[in-house]
């Protein structure tokens, strides 16, 4: 078996790591990566204030310790600049390592629309735990925080802030939050169980600007309004990061382009995580991560696995609002069916023709009832 | 903490990777894993239901 290069030690590098070593402990694995290495969730990070935790309790594992666990070779702070991907060789400035087969774990980068203002550089992204250590710190003396961006991220550190004391205010383009994922009423009752604990929002705009002012930052909006704040965080989204893939030459759409062996179109030379692109999906979730991790070790380890993913709902981390949501697939063909419950929630399920569901976004008391309508969900790749 | 026939008490453990907690004393009845299951009883293919992560991602969360 030829020895792995790992590009990437977030949770779809360390995953593959360690499935690989579990189904190949001989195989040499090595793995690169530009930050300290440290092991750690990322998805911790958005209710770590409700949990007590720092952003360095937050860390599972030293690079050292992974070492360790997984017996392999980790290399740290180390850029890879460029993938030979005739000579099968990988690129740093220290050296040059050839590899039997390369798997790109490289994530994504924080959307960051442009924005004007003396203060533009000041605005903040979390989407690594040394970001996230960053953003604590600039927490420690905020008591507002405008969070740019009404999504999965932005509700659920809204919720995280807002039970820790600061004030918060979350703006946003759509008519509710969470838009990409549910239809306006469930996003609307996240937002008024967020209102009721004094979360502010300003939908229906944009951040233009953003600048110094009175010791804090303003927010300038596209309606002309204004945000005052000490802390400005930007979550409108992720890109798969695909500089050394299109730097190398490998075929490349919204992410890197992989088979269903999660095979990029250089031979040998693999994808998975947030800077996929698998049959046309890019899924910066966790279980597609641990399903795509599964299948790869069995492929690398002499097994072609093909990937498939199950139904796979999202669980959102909004303790004011419970929601769970299992978007319909693009194209799907049907309606969504609203329905308001007494108790406080919504359940809204997206019925095709023939009245099966096909999706479904459920809050508050509804998201209980995720396991009966997960049964009959088709699978997202089957 | 409730405990069973054989007295021992049933543990917590948390999903590292998205907080999911699997009580013993609950077990997951709705994946066919009956109330008092021990951990080491959780079968081997199991995942956490939220995130799909694997039962070595779990730690026993002490109550």
């Amino acid at each position: 078996m030829e020895n792995v290069v790992i590009i990437g030690s977030g949770l779809a590098g360390y995953t593959l790591a360690r499935e690989l070593r579990k189904l190949a402990p001989d195989l040499p694995v090595r793995l690169l990566t530009r930050d300290d290495g440290t092991s750690y969730s990322k998805p911790m990070l958005s209710n770590a204030l409700a949990k007590g935790k720092t952003a360095q309790s937050l860390a599972m594992a030293s690079a050292e310790q992974m070492v360790g666990q997984l017996n392999m070779t980790i290399t740290t702070h180390t850029a890879v600049t460029a993938i030979d991907t005739q000579a099968h060789r990988v690129v740093t400035a220290m050296e040059e390592i050839p590899y039997g087969n390369l798997v790109l774990a490289v994530g994504a980068e924080p959307v960051r629309p442009p924005l004007e203002g003396d203060a533009a550089g000041a605005v903040l992204s979390v989407n690594n735990l040394a970001d996230y250590a960053v953003f604590r710190a600039a927490l420690d003396e905020a008591r507002h925080v405008a969070i740019i961006g009404p999504g999965l991220i932005g509700c659920e550190f809204a919720n995280d802030l807002i039970a820790a004391g600061k004030q918060v205010t979350v703006i946003g383009p759509g008519k509710a939050p969470l838009d990409r994922l549910a239809p306006a009423p469930v996003g609307v009752s996240v937002q008024a169980a967020l209102a009721k604990l004094g979360v502010e929002w300003r939908l229906g705009v944009t951040a233009a600007r953003v600048d110094h002012h009175a010791g804090a930052y303003q927010v300038g909006l596209s309606d002309g309004g204004a945000v005052r704040a000490d802390c400005v965080l930007s979550a409108v989204g992720l890109r798969p990061n695909l500089t050394l893939a299109k730097a190398a030459g490998l075929n490349t759409g919204r992410g890197i382009v992989v088979d269903r062996h999660l095979q990029s179109s250089a031979p040998d030379v693999y994808a998975l995580g947030d800077c996929a692109e698998v049959a046309g999906l890019v899924l910066p979730f966790v279980m597609p991560i641990m399903h795509a991790a599964r299948a790869l070790a069995q492929t690398l380890a002499g097994t072609p696995t093909v990937l498939t993913y199950p139904a796979m709902p999202v669980v959102v981390k909004t303790p004011a609002c419970p929601l769970v949501v299992s978007p319909p697939a693009v194209g799907a063909e049907g309606h969504w069916q609203i329905e308001h419950i007494e108790e406080g929630g919504v359940r809204a399920l997206y019925r095709g023709g023939d009245g099966r569901v096909l999706g479904f976004a459920l809050s508050g008391i509804a998201a209980a009832e995720r396991q009966a309508w997960s049964k009959d969900l088709p699978p997202v790749l089957a | 903490m409730q405990s069973d026939a054989s007295g021992a008490d049933y543990k917590q453990y948390m999903c590292l990777i998205c907080g999911f907690i699997y009580d013993e004393a609950k077990g997951r009845p709705e994946e066919g894993i009956p109330p008092g299951t021990r951990w080491e009883d959780v079968p081997i293919y199991w995942v956490c239901p939220d995130c799909g992560a694997m039962k070595d991602d779990f730690e026993m969360v002490e109550m």
